[in-house]
């Protein structure tokens, strides 16, 4: 350091820092500042005797007074599932047909149970629940297996064709490549295609309805309207899980496809496949 | 380059320097107000009993707004985020008419200051009419002006201490007395009061009130003018928008100067004499310590005391009143100019004189047309513009809305019997406290037929609907569209609602989408 140096004018000295002759006056802080100064760094001592803060081997200081934020978030979480323990309670005592007709019941389990769609069910049902080829459409008014609320509960409870719940939703339709001439199969595609729409061959529509006589209204029933005890889809309506036209269902017919839905009962619980399944009749297409 | 040499220096100490080290805030000079009397001060009583009656009383007055509402007159119910004043229910959607109310106070704030100048600050601002009430107490303990500066000289004695502390207490109380008023707004006042002296009240009341006690002792017993002087942006706006047409108040020295305290002895002498005796009343009262002879200066609030005081002193001697007096500035100007012949001279009583007591006819005095000119007049046609938009807003607006949303994931749905679904939310608002009976209806979209979550009821084009008292109701509505009558992938239509009863209908358009495909 340089010897301290008086500026002139004022008497004061300076820093010692110089930039082009101009120096720094080392005027004192006001002693408000310094006060101030000081205050705060005994406040910042304290704060970490307070409060946790100094690292150690494995964890932190606890501090005094034992704050966390973990516990925090455990408190808040904890009010707020509290908040909801009233529509929780409710909902664990009723039936999901009671639930839906109580209006302030039926929207708490809506908004609950659009979360519980959100996370688990999208990844097949796609978010707006508008599904894929493959995957059904959850908003219309054609269900495979039943649209009333009971039954949506027990399909989202126990899944469909899933081997590891004994009361799963069980049915396979047959392979008929093998079994129909592909004449024949041609026949029953055009007539089936033709209960909803047109086709392009006419003639193929009465042989292909005596194929189908012999062949499907043991299941899909003898005008094509379906049987949902065995998940067999009506194939007189608009709505097509695989695709419409001619050529696919001749697809289906020769090789069906049979989706699997997992079984949830066990994995969310009584009260969320609840919450669900109201959710789910919501949509605009429950029975 | 730069010629060192040429540069002129001037010798000035260092502001830095040792020597003349200061401290950078002037202290305050105690001012101890005398009481005033006269035509200004007792408007000033007026106008403090009706302010202070206004702001502690009006969350007491009652109005009946039925079973489904609060019935105190103002009310702003900020958990259910509903603000009452008498016949008015603001949603938070209309706060455009805070909005607009502000824009009127702000506008009204110019057309006062441009016609009548600080009246504001002289007369209706909280802390003019709050350091009012606290001197009130001063001199009822302590006495009036002289009394007190004694006592603030005097050794602290029991007999000052008692004073000195009564007055503090009392300050106390009434500042507690005004916090608590303040938080009666926004809740139910008597149902608040009894839970705030039970301690039942919520932590928000107690901190409000705290704070709020806290300022008005600091503000309005502490420090006083200093708020008004060094705190308040105000003065500065307020003095922005004076302009030579606006009342002041003016010590009018044309007739005041030349002052003498022993005006026969000069007279006598043969000098001049003014109508001024340099008797110090109007600094005497000034609760903001200004001497108003030195002219027009920002820490005049336009309180109008000095006007009292030196009207009192000029019919003692039998003079005519107004040496300090509200006046514009052009009438000074020309006074002036009068008075010291075009600016000339030193001022000559002689030139404004005809007589000891009586003025030449050249003077310039107040009238109401220098006052009310065409500013003015373009401050009031704002403010009324504005105010009767307000005005007639509110009496044509509608206590029942609807808005509709539109579902967008999925944007439609195919039926079974290949019917288009859409669904939508729509939001019936019942803006009025009691609980009716809304007909929702379909407009337009052919062979259309609705259906309403939660409405146990077949599809068709019309529901009743009952709805809740002062509150929105939010409904899931499915509308469907026989395939057949699909005429395009996205059709206009609207929902109607109605009230039989009232008359009141409200519509919103909507969009109905299909496929670009249908079969």
């Amino acid at each position: 350091m340089s010897s301290e140096h008086i500026d002139e004018v004022s008497g004061i000295s300076t820093t010692g820092h110089e930039w082009d002759g101009i120096r720094e006056l080392n005027n004192p802080l006001p002693r408000w500042w310094v006060i101030t100064f000081y205050i705060t760094i005994a406040w910042a001592a304290a704060y970490t005797i307070a409060f946790p803060a100094w690292p150690m081997l494995t964890s932190a200081s606890k501090g005094v007074l034992g704050y966390s934020s973990r516990n925090d978030v455990k408190n808040e979480l904890a009010a707020a599932e509290a908040a909801k323990g009233k529509y929780v309670a409710a909902i664990q005592q009723k039936t999901v047909s009671e639930i839906a007709s109580d209006n302030a019941l039926r929207e708490f389990a809506v908004a609950a149970g659009g979360a519980t769609f959100k996370v688990n069910c999208v990844q097949c049902h796609v978010s707006g629940a508008q599904g894929s080829k493959g995957f059904p459409n959850l908003n219309d008014d054609d269900w495979l297996w039943g649209g009333k609320a009971e039954q949506i509960q027990q399909t989202i409870t126990h899944g469909i064709r899933f081997g590891s719940d004994a009361d799963t939703r069980q049915s396979e339709m047959p392979a008929f490549a093998d079994v129909l001439e592909p004449e024949q199969i041609a026949q029953v595609s055009a007539y089936v295609a033709s209960l909803s729409g047109s086709v392009r061959d006419k003639t193929l529509i009465q042989p292909g309805a005596e194929v189908f006589a012999d062949n499907c209204a043991g299941c899909h029933g003898e005008s094509a309207k379906g049987n949902r005890e065995l998940g067999a889809p009506d194939l007189s309506d608009a709505i097509w899980l695989h695709g419409s036209g001619e050529s696919a269902i001749a697809a289906q017919v020769r090789a069906p496809k049979q989706g699997v839905m997992p079984a949830w009962g066990a994995r969310l619980g009584d009260t969320k496949v609840k919450e669900l399944t109201v959710y789910i009749h919501s949509l605009g297409g429950g029975e | 380059m730069l010629d060192q040499t040429q540069i002129e220096r001037h010798e000035a100490e260092a502001v830095t320097c040792v020597k003349l080290r200061q401290p950078l805030y002037a202290a305050r000079k105690k001012i101890f107000p005398k009481r005033a009397s006269g035509r200004f001060r007792q408007f000033k009583w007026l106008v403090m009993a009706v302010t202070l009656g206004i702001y502690y009383l009006t969350p007491w007055l009652r109005w009946n707004r039925g079973a489904f509402a609060p019935d105190q007159a103002v009310l702003l119910d900020l958990a259910n985020r509903r603000f009452y004043f008498f016949f008015i229910e603001i949603w938070p959607q209309q706060f455009y008419y805070v909005a607009g109310l502000l824009m009127m106070a702000g506008i009204g704030l110019f057309m006062v200051t441009s016609t009548v100048g600080r009246a504001w600050c002289g007369y209706t601002c909280p802390q003019t009419v709050w350091v009012d009430l606290f001197l009130v107490i001063e001199r009822a303990l302590e006495g009036d002006s002289s009394a007190r500066i004694k006592l603030d000289a005097a050794r602290w004695t029991a007999r000052k201490l008692f004073v000195r502390g009564a007055k503090h207490a009392i300050w106390l109380i009434i500042a507690a007395a005004t916090g608590g008023a303040w938080i009666f707004y926004f809740a139910d006042a008597p149902k608040l009061l009894g839970a705030v002296l039970t301690g039942a009240a919520a932590p928000a009341a107690y901190v409000t009130i705290a704070v709020l006690t806290g300022t008005t002792y600091l503000f309005g017993g502490l420090m006083r003018e200093q708020v008004c002087t060094y705190m308040c942006p105000w003065p500065r706006i307020q003095a922005a928008m004076l302009d030579e047409n606006s009342l002041t108040v003016t010590y009018n020295d044309w007739r005041g100067e030349p002052r003498s305290r022993h005006a026969k002895k000069a007279l006598a002498s043969g000098k001049a004499v003014g109508d001024c005796v340099d008797c110090n009343a109007c600094m005497a009262v000034c609760p903001m310590g200004i001497d108003i002879r030195d002219g027009q200066q920002l820490e005049c609030i336009t309180c109008a005391l000095c006007i009292d005081a030196c009207d009192g002193v000029m019919d003692k001697l039998g003079r005519a009143r107004g040496l300090v007096s509200y006046a514009t500035l052009a009438d000074y100007n020309a006074n002036m100019a009068l008075a010291t012949a075009g600016g000339t001279g030193a001022i000559n009583p002689a030139l404004i004189r005809s007589s000891s007591t009586t003025f030449v006819n050249a003077i310039a005095g107040f009238h109401l047309r220098k006052i009310f000119r065409l500013r003015s007049f373009i401050y009031l046609g704002a403010w009324s513009a504005i105010g009767l938009v307000l005005l007639f807003s509110l009496l044509t607006r509608e206590r029942l809305a609807l808005t509709v949303l539109h579902d967008r994931n999925p944007q439609f749905v195919t039926l079974s019997d290949g019917s288009i679904q859409n669904g939508y939310t729509v939001k019936l608002v019942n803006m009025i406290a009691a609980p009716r009976t809304i007909m929702l209806s379909l407009e337009g979209l052919a062979g259309a037929e609705m259906s309403v979550v939660g409405v146990d009821l077949p599809a068709g084009r019309s529901f009743a609907i009952p709805v809740a008292p002062d509150r929105l109701t939010m409904l899931k509505v499915f509308v469907r569209q026989p395939a057949n009558q699909v005429s395009k992938p996205a059709q206009s239509f609207a929902f109607r609602i109605g009230d039989e009863a009232s008359s009141e209908s409200a519509e919103y358009t909507a969009s109905f989408n299909a496929p670009e495909i249908t079969r």
